[in-house]
């Protein structure tokens, strides 16, 4: 075990009242913001840049980077959407930082709008998490009330509103244009790229959307230097973030460490997989990641060493399943949850993911055959590269990436003479976390 | 009160919808984005994006009927019929499906006697199958009204919904001190804060294992490199 623990955006979390401006201010809070605001909004987001900070929603843009893809200043407003839509299957560790520490964005988000020159940000946080949502309305009350937020903050002639708002329940609001789509009141649709939001975004003006965790990263870096972030973590991929372990895990939860730890130390901190079984497969960023199985152990969870093994390293959702778990029975619900969750814009992904959900289902009640594979591969073809947004990309993942690693298992879905009746082999019993008493209990 | 027009509000009602309306639509620069507020707005008068509500969004907005009925169409947590109490829904995605959330559905759906997006008879509960709630650590999940109910079992899910029948105050694992009405819900969803931000606690168990095996072990980030952009610097 080489890699230890680096508790930074969850410091204060077993704090009292640790939402609160009173702790989070007994944290150092908003002491990033004063020495933010002394410098050059430039400056701010070069030390950004120099951090190596990258996108912690999912898909790893650096995030210095993107705030200087801002056109120049043309006296027109300018806007931050942070993303607190989480909504990626596995993915849950924005809406306990929110929860335990509100202002960690709230500081990270008026830093931001600082470095690119905006006097209105949104925080669009999905609708299904209304603790989280009181959390965040107290929080930024409490900002206006201390002066952080609102006209000439901390005397510096810099002004900023944050209006935080629900949505009202859509995975695909999570996709940064549909993102913008629905916080300007409409069906949360993708909008073709280009121009990027940096470009044309919240109402057709330039917009930053960041992920609530890259935000809330800010204000460490800011007040402790690049040369510190990029201390941790490793090269390409600087920094701590949040591993998220949820399934199968002796204590699941969140664990903060520098990038590149891998599963079999995380395992480790986390007592390993349940007691008497063993790993069989898991996802290294959420559902929409291709899966590992006990071979990858060892991949540094990186956003270079994990697409090198085959995947991509997401949200460090970590699901943990272990040998109680059919694998068609997992990658069938992900694909439901597609099907359901489709936008419906383009064919590819309404359609693939529809007739992909037809098959799955027929495999698990026995009516499937040996063909239905090629054919749920042969989707996978068509939708992979030829959706209009990643939605349709990430479906295809569950299912390319099980198919390669556990055909065996699909094939044991057929009837066959140990099956004759066909349909799922496991008992859904063995993998429930509760015993039969539970059950029977009422 | 005054007579109700077919499809609109009574006039008090009316009125008081509009000043709550023009609070949410000055919280925006273009008045379309208090478009999701609103609908939130007139599920917490009316219990489900009712005609009327409809009509007066459109209305305030300057929008057709037909456009906001596009938009609530397309968000799972607009009602198109009226809403119970509360709305429980059982996480059957992936990963709560598998550590027990099939096995809580089946059992709360069976005592319940009702399926999907369907109420019971006496209007107390709307049982809904949710996706992913981003709350996987603490799985099996179940939501009452968007608060967390953490780590379920079937048993304790069904005592869950007969407290919720019976009346009882029900207490949210993380949230507030007891699980609002769904009209109380969306009327915070539509950004009037209900007073509760304090009540219940910052974080669970699994939101903080990590941190507490890092203090048992004496393990903290690297201190601070004094090297930094935003500290005046003096080269060119
Ligand atoms: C279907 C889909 C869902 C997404 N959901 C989220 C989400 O819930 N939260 C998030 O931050 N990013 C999500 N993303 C990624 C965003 O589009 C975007 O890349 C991200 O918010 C950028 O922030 P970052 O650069 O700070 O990571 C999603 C992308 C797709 C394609
Ligand atoms: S890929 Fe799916 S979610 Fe994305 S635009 Fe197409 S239909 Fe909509
Ligand atoms: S799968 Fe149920 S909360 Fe994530």
């Amino acid at each position: 075990m080489t890699t230890t623990l680096t508790p930074v955006l969850c410091a204060s979390w077993d704090d009292e009242r640790s939402w609160s401006l009173d702790t989070y201010e007994r944290h150092q809070g908003y002491q990033a913001l004063r020495r933010a605001l002394a410098s050059a909004p430039a400056d701010v987001i070069e030390t950004v840049k120099r951090s190596g900070l990258r996108g912690r929603g999912g898909a790893g843009f650096p995030t210095g980077m993107k705030w200087g893809f801002l056109p120049p200043p043309d006296g027109g407003p300018r806007y931050l959407v942070v993303n607190a839509d989480e909504s990626e299957p596995g993915t849950c560790k924005d809406v306990p930082l929110m929860l335990a520490a509100p202002h960690l964005l709230v500081e990270g988000a008026v830093i931001t709008a600082y470095a690119i020159g905006c006097e209105h940000a949104f925080i669009y946080v999905r609708g299904e998490v209304v603790h989280v949502y009181r959390r965040l309305l107290r929080a930024v009350a409490e900002a206006h009330e201390k002066g952080y937020l609102g006209t000439d903050i901390l005397g510096s002639g810099f002004d900023l509103q944050i209006t935080v708002h629900a949505g009202a329940g859509a995975y695909i609001c999570g996709e940064e244009t549909a993102l913008l789509d629905s916080l300007e009141g409409r069906r949360g649709q993708p909008r073709l790229k280009p121009p990027f939001p940096a470009v044309a975004g919240l109402y057709a003006r330039p917009t930053v959307v960041n992920n609530v965790e890259s935000i809330a990263s800010v204000p460490s870096i800011v007040l402790r230097g690049a040369d510190w972030f990029s201390s941790m973590g490793t090269e390409k991929s600087t920094g701590f973030g949040l591993f998220s372990l949820s399934g199968h895990v002796t204590n699941p939860g969140q664990y903060e460490a520098p990038l590149g730890i891998t599963l079999r130390e995380l395992l480790e901190l986390a007592g390993g997989v349940r007691e008497g079984h063993q790993l069989k497969f898991w996802t290294p960023g959420g559902s929409s990641t291709p899966i590992f199985t006990d071979e990858h152990l060892d991949v540094p969870l990186d956003f270079e060493a994990v697409a090198a093994a085959g995947s991509m390293l997401g949200t460090r959702a970590l699901q943990i399943f272990d040998e109680t778990t059919c694998v068609v029975r997992a990658v069938s619900r992900w694909i439901d949850f597609y099907a359901h969750e489709s936008c419906g814009k383009c064919t590819p992904c309404r359609e693939g993911n529809y007739w992909m959900k037809q098959v799955l289902h027929r495999l698990e009640d026995g009516r499937g055959t040996e063909a239905d594979l090629d054919k749920l591969l042969d989707t996978c073809d068509n939708i992979l590269g030829r959706a209009f947004c990643a939605l349709g990309d990430g479906a295809t993942s569950p299912v390319t990436s099980s198919i390669a690693y556990f055909r065996d298992e699909y094939l044991r879905h057929l009837p066959s003479a140990q099956n004759p009746a066909g349909g799922c082999p496991f008992d859904p019993g063995a993998s429930a976390l509760f015993t039969p008493e539970a059950m029977a209990l009422s | 009160m005054s007579s109700e027009a077919p499809t609109g509000y009574p006039e008090q009602v009316r009125e008081r919808l509009t000043r709550d309306a023009e609070l949410i639509v000055a919280r925006y620069p273009v008045a379309r984005s208090a478009l999701l507020p609103l609908l939130h707005l007139v599920q917490s008068q009316d219990g489900y994006v009712s005609r009327r509500g409809i009509e007066f969004c459109a209305q305030l907005l300057d929008l057709s009927a037909a456009e906001v009925a596009g938009v609530a169409t397309f968000y799972t947590q607009y009602k198109r019929h009226p809403n119970g109490t509360y709305t429980v829904g059982v996480c059957i995605n992936t990963l709560c499906a598998v550590m027990g959330g099939d096995a809580i559905w089946e059992s709360v759906s069976s005592h319940l006697g009702i399926g999907h997006d369907q109420t019971s008879q006496d209007g107390a509960i709307t049982l809904e199958r949710i996706e992913c709630n981003a709350a996987c650590d603490y799985a099996p999940v179940v939501m009452v009204n968007w608060e967390f109910f953490d780590n379920q079992t079937p048993a304790s899910a069904r005592a869950l919904v007969d407290d919720l029948r019976s009346g009882a105050d029900v207490r949210p694992t993380r949230g507030a001190d007891r699980v609002c009405t769904f009209a109380e819900t969306e009327r915070l969803l539509a950004g009037f804060s209900d007073g509760r931000a304090d009540q219940g606690p910052g974080a669970g168990t699994p939101t903080l294992v990590g941190l507490r095996l890092a203090r048992e072990r004496g393990w903290r980030a690297p201190d601070a490199t004094p090297d930094n952009n935003t500290e005046p610097r003096t080269e060119a």
